[in-house]
């Protein structure tokens, strides 16, 4: 059985990004999962940064901290607005 | 121990898969797509990973260091500037599909003839 | 059974199988840390001495595999097009909202404070945003990531400054025709060298000095091409969403 290559850090962030992935597609509540994805995105770019990839992780920092949420964010806000309160709260 | 990082790849892709499908609300769907293209992200560079490699970037570096795979990851920050603008059509539709109808649930809308 | 319920009870078994499939296909792949592509290599050893760029995933996004980068940012062309044609305002709705801006909405940023801030980090912002794609060939950056963040720079305008300065300065008649200009400046350095007789997209200008501003000859030009579509089809995003925000928050009367 050959060593392991693959070092603690990499081991503990990959754990981590495994529970933030369940987190974000099983939040029901938008709003929640919108700040979900941030942290689940911010925790991309420290396993980009310890998989030697400092271009990747470049892109999704930028992507991930304005882009997103200021999409996401106004997509609910519309959708709250227009008379119809969409949003499920349950769980 | 090494299949970790392949074993978590998987995982996130099923768990954002069983989000998708379950999901009531279009907004929910568009995160749960974002999900599911992270795993193809963590797929790609843990493929590329060498033993002992460094960051492709040879500023200061000798030429012939061992480094990672430049071209998993020169794939990956492409996909990643671009789905911003594809899940940006996504949320878009939705938009559009509340306008015309008053919901963002995708059981309702499958019944609203427009 | 709600349609929800049958969708569960469904997924999960669907999802099971496939999941068997996928762990046991991962299985097949070689361990972690030991890949062999000799791609990869090859390109690491020879991107300094052939086109003078020390950053090698740069090189290879614009030069040793352009042509697959000019279709995905087609792809994103074809993408902020479909988002315009979705939330632009057809005729007479813009007019409508031309009248309301004579009185601004209540959501002006009044703190003189965090507008002296706003306007800080937007310079600060953007310049870090174009070193990083200027020196994109020589450390970790280049046009895509470096597009990104100008955007992004020029977004913190509508949250610190407000609504009025955001709509002065993103005009969409400056917008368009600059990601336009993004877009097709890719193809016409591409097609500069197939009328010389070389192939599509073959470096013309010959590689520069490694480690400087001038490096890889014609892949800074689509670097800089790609950092401009890049921002300004970002850009023209944040603005439809943000209008589809703004306009009825004026309309309400703020």
């Amino acid at each position: 059985m050959p060593l392991a290559t693959l070092v603690p850090l990499q081991a503990s962030i990959l754990v981590l990004v495994a529970f933030g992935a369940t987190a974000v597609a099983l939040c029901r509540n938008t709003l929640r999962q919108i700040l979900l994805s941030g942290v689940y995105g911010l925790l991309l770019v420290l396993l980009f940064v310890v998989l030697q990839a400092p271009d990747v992780a470049l892109s999704m920092l930028v992507v991930t901290t304005v882009a997103y949420p200021l999409i996401v964010l106004v997509a609910i806000a519309r959708t709250r607005a227009g008379g119809v309160d969409a949003d499920d709260d349950d769980s | 121990m090494n299949f970790l990082a392949f074993g978590v790849a998987g995982w996130i892709c099923l768990v954002g898969f069983y989000g998708a499908i379950v999901s009531k609300n279009l907004i929910h769907l568009a995160l749960c797509l974002t999900v599911i293209q992270s795993s193809t992200y963590v797929l790609l560079l843990s493929i590329g990973y060498r033993k002992h490699g460094t960051a492709p970037i040879f500023k200061g570096v000798k030429l012939g260091t061992t480094a990672v795979d430049p071209v998993v990851q020169s794939l990956t920050l492409t996909d990643i500037v671009i789905s911003v603008t594809v899940i940006a059509l996504i949320l878009a539709l939705a938009l559009d599909a509340h306008k015309k109808s008053g919901t963002i649930d995708p059981d309702q809308l499958a019944d609203f003839h427009g | 059974m709600t349609r929800r319920g049958i969708r569960a009870a469904v997924a999960v078994p669907t999802l099971g199988v496939l999941g068997v499939v996928l762990f046991w296909g991962l299985s097949g792949l070689p361990p972690f840390g030991n890949y062999h592509g000799i791609y990869g290599f090859l390109i690491n050893h020879r991107a300094l001495p052939q086109r003078h760029t020390t950053n090698a995933v740069t090189a290879t996004v614009f030069d040793y595999r352009g042509f697959d980068t000019m279709g995905e940012e087609f792809i994103l062309f074809a993408a902020v097009t479909g988002v315009v044609l979705l939330l632009r305002k057809g005729s007479e709705e813009s007019d409508e909202a031309e009248s309301e801006d004579q009185e601004p909405p209540e959501d002006d940023v009044r703190s003189d404070a965090l507008r002296l801030f706003g306007m800080l980090a937007l310079a600060a912002g953007a310049l870090v945003a174009l070193w990083l794609i200027a020196y994109g060939l020589v450390t970790p950056g280049g046009g895509f990531q470096g597009g990104v963040a100008l955007a992004s720079a020029f977004g913190l305008l509508y949250l610190t400054v407000g609504y009025r300065p955001w709509t002065r300065r993103t005009k969409e008649a400056a917008l368009d025709p600059l990601e336009g200009v993004g877009a097709s400046g890719y193809v016409v350095i591409g097609l500069a060298a197939l009328i010389s007789g070389l192939p599509f997209l073959t470096n013309l200008l010959g590689p520069g000095k490694p480690g400087t501003l001038w490096s890889g000859g014609s892949l800074s030009f689509i670097n800089w091409a790609v950092a401009m579509e890049v921002a300004a089809a970002n850009l023209i995003l944040y603005k439809e969403f943000l209008e589809e925000y703004i306009v009825p928050l004026a309309r309400r009367g703020g």
